[in-house]
């Protein structure tokens, strides 16, 4: 008889479960998987590269596209580093406006996140509910940006434009009857803000909801409980960041540690799993869901009591208004100025991170005195933890390292940048 | 009626003294059963991609034809035209065969289905035996397909689809012998008389929780969620079916639907009463609803078996392979066992109105 051995199975990169470009090469024991080797960078598209060949605004746009999920948290680090390098003040209004669309970001995230690892353990529904929720908030990037997902709004010294006062409207259209158009209509007869306002009311529903499907479901604990199972020590070895780590049950959130923007002034729960297998690290995600709604709502608040200007005036940095070009000389250079030249950072360093939904995300920007930056590197949170895939996957079974993938909420847009 | 078609059919064909006529029969029946069958199956995946759209706030397919009615015959244009593609290593004789392997068998199983009082192709005596004999003879499909693939996600399916079958073929066999110690008969035809007298008289009572492990069961015989391991999407991809295209797929598709409805028909006459109004023996009600033909029963009672199908699959995640194994080794196994005792008693002790 034949020695038996192990085979390896090519995991991806076009596998359902792949969440992109992910190459996983098993090793596998039948069922069972004995080394996992993950293989990166068939989505490189040299963004840190690309950076350094342009004026610093010109890359907020190649932020959006790093995780693709989670499209303003991006470009709040690397707004955030070019704002401390020019220790430019930022009004109070686009602090708030960058920390609702930061939640709204998470929640985003979240659902997505959620709806592809229930696809992956087979519920599918889920997904479908989900999006649902989600095309919501991403009609609220639209109203706020004029984009979907690629918003590019946050910029250097604050935000593009204020939030509009009238959410934009489902047309008429022979497809939709007059009722049904009603319905579509109801919740946005008002401004951006009640719009959002709604949703953070009814978004609890929503999770209870999820919660119903999944939570207490027997087969989905099953799949989830202890899988992946990573140790706190190890969990902070590894240099895992965001819920993965919190999963773990260490309570680390750049949000409350080390605050950035007005997060000190909010109010809200960091939630901590005990286990760290992969249904805590669930459980951590759907209660962040909740805590950003809680978010959310304090910003509305807030928001709607204060108004003032969303854009710094510097005009060194921010572009002056459109209006005060046509007939200040002052205006219409710095206007040319910045959308040609750009503008210089002081010679230096600096390293801004935020907790972004996957977990700390985190620009170091090299500053030579020139507009362009020397030097851009991301830390991305999904490339530590992929690296540790074959740690949280080995001795698992193949169907786990499809939970372990979903848990681990990876986006290769900002892992092979 | 149907003795006069044949009287029909062997005046019609006097030569060979009968002979040639009754193969003509023969075919006709098998036409006549097949036909309906696919129709069936064709509209199964129809129902299939409506309800769970309309579970997950879709629509389903609505381009073709009104609401979409005509989408199934526009898949099987799709299916028959598209290439056929073998993989370079595979054995393609034995790639070939499996699909037919796991088609064939799935077809033949309905010869000893009835759909009313009288209204078979045969009436075998051991019926409920040969269904449980042909319904394995489906797994050699499945596991020929994995083996001849030549390719490692179809072996990966084939594999656990071999595991999987062959053990809860065990528990649908106790959960059978069960049914069988109440009617006292292997044939269908028996059993379903025996149900006869109203909705009290049908085996699910005395049977409850046999019904439960026999329909989960059937999802995992039929590889359905959450027991779609074998095919296993976001896992491998697709399992056995991986490698194939075009008419190919299209056999296991069908041979896949075929078995749901014969999984469901099987529920029905096992322990609803098979053709049997649920009406029978409450006044009034049964008179009138008497002019409800037999077969319009037994297709209301498996609609409802069949969107359990689809109901489970919107909701559920998928299992894990052995998860499943577990729950039928050490849950279904036992707890059949136990029941065939329980039900032996209570036939010696003549308890209810079913023994």
């Amino acid at each position: 008889m034949s020695e038996m051995r192990n085979y390896t199975l090519n995991f991806g990169p076009q596998h359902p479960a792949a969440h992109g470009v992910l190459r996983l090469i098993l090793e596998m024991d039948g069922e069972v998987v004995e080394r996992a080797d993950p293989h990166i960078g068939l989505l490189h598209r040299g963004t840190e590269k690309l950076a350094e060949s342009k004026p610093y605004n010109q890359s907020i746009g190649y932020m959006d596209r790093l995780d693709y999920v989670s499209m303003m948290c991006n470009e709040h680090a690397y707004v955030m580093a070019i704002e401390t390098m020019l220790g430019l003040e930022i009004p109070e209004r686009a602090q708030y406006i960058r920390v609702m669309f930061d939640e709204i970001t998470r929640i985003l995230n979240h659902l997505m996140w959620l709806g592809t690892h229930a696809l992956d353990v087979g519920a599918m529904s889920v997904f479908l509910y989900a999006f649902r929720e989600r095309e919501k908030l991403i009609d609220c990037y639209e109203a706020v940006s004029g984009s979907r997902m690629h918003a590019t709004y946050y910029r250097p010294g604050g935000v593009y434009r204020d939030l509009p006062d009238k959410m934009p409207q489902y047309l008429e259209s022979k497809l939709r009857k007059a009722k049904e158009l009603e319905e579509m209509n109801a919740n946005r007869q008002g401004s951006l803000l009640d719009f959002i306002a709604d949703f953070a009311a009814n978004f609890p529903d929503s999770i209870d909801q999820y919660s119903n499907l999944l939570t207490d479901n027997r087969i989905w604990k099953q799949r989830l409980v202890n899988i992946g199972i990573v140790t706190p020590e190890r969990a902070m070895q590894l240099g895992f960041t965001g819920p993965m780590l919190r999963g773990s049950g260490i309570e680390w959130d750049i949000r409350k540690n080390e605050p950035y923007s007005v997060y000190d002034k909010m109010e809200f729960d960091i939630p901590v799993g005990v286990t760290g297998d992969s249904y805590d690290r669930y459980l951590v995600r759907m209660e962040e869901m909740r805590q950003s709604t809680r978010i959310i709502e304090q910003c509305i608040t807030w928001l709607r009591a204060n108004p003032g200007p969303v854009m710094s005036d510097d005009h060194k940095v921010a572009p002056p208004k459109r209006s005060d070009m046509k007939d200040d000389m002052e205006s219409l250079i710095h206007h040319f100025k910045l959308f040609t030249e750009g503008y210089c950072l002081p010679e230096g360093e600096v390293y801004s991170a935020i907790e972004h939904p996957k977990g700390e995300f985190g620009v170091y920007l090299v500053s030579d005195g020139a507009n362009k930056p020397y030097r851009v590197k991301m830390r991305a949170p999904g490339f530590a933890h992929l690296a540790a895939m074959d740690e949280m996957a080995r001795g698992h079974m193949l169907s786990d390292v499809v939970t372990i993938i979903g848990t681990q909420d990876i986006v290769f847009g900002e892992i092979d940048r | 009626m149907w003795q006069s078609f044949v009287d029909l059919i062997h005046t019609l064909i006097p030569w060979f003294d009968g002979g040639l006529a009754d193969v003509v029969i023969i075919l006709i029946k098998g036409v006549a059963l097949i036909l309906p069958l696919i129709i069936m199956m064709a509209y199964m995946t129809y129902a299939e991609r409506k309800v769970i759209g309309y579970m997950q706030l879709r629509i389903g397919p609505n381009r073709v034809g009104p609401l979409g009615l005509l989408q199934p015959f526009a898949d099987v244009f799709k299916m028959m035209f598209k290439e056929i593609i073998f993989p370079s290593k595979a054995n393609i004789y034995l790639f070939l065969l499996a699909p037919i392997l796991a088609f064939v068998p799935a077809v033949a199983i309905w010869a000893v289905i009835p759909m009313g009082e009288g209204f078979y192709i045969t009436d075998l005596d051991v019926s409920l035996l040969y269904v449980l004999a042909i319904g394995s003879v489906g797994v050699y499909g499945i596991i020929l397909a994995g083996w001849a693939s030549n390719s490692k996600y179809p072996l990966l399916g084939a594999l656990r689809s071999a595991s999987m079958l062959v053990s809860y073929e065990i528990v649908i066999g106790f959960v059978v012998v069960t049914v069988v110690m109440i009617a006292g008969s292997v044939n269908l035809n028996t059993i379903v008389a025996d149900q006869a007298g109203g909705i009290w008289n049908w085996y699910w009572i005395p049977l409850f929780p046999m019904m439960i492990v026999f329909w989960i069961s059937a999802l995992c015989e039929t590889n359905r969620a959450p027991f779609d391991v074998v095919e296993g999407e976001s896992e491998i991809v697709g399992g056995t079916h991986v490698e194939y295209s075009g008419m190919c797929f299209a056999l296991f598709f069908m041979a896949e639907y075929i078995n749901m409805i014969m999984m469901a028909a099987l529920a029905v006459l096992m322990f609803f009463g098979g053709w049997h109004s649920p009406f029978e023996g409450v006044p009034y009600l049964e008179a009138w609803f008497t002019f409800v033909p037999d077969l319009v029963w037994l297709l209301v009672k498996m609609s409802f078996f069949l969107f359990l199908y689809l109901w489970i699959r919107a909701t559920f995640p998928r299992y894990r392979y052995d998860q499943i194994m577990r729950l039928c080794w050490k849950v279904f196994l036992p707890l059949t066992i136990i029941w065939i005792f329980v039900v032996g008693l209570m036939t010696q002790l003549e308890i209810g109105p079913w023994f």
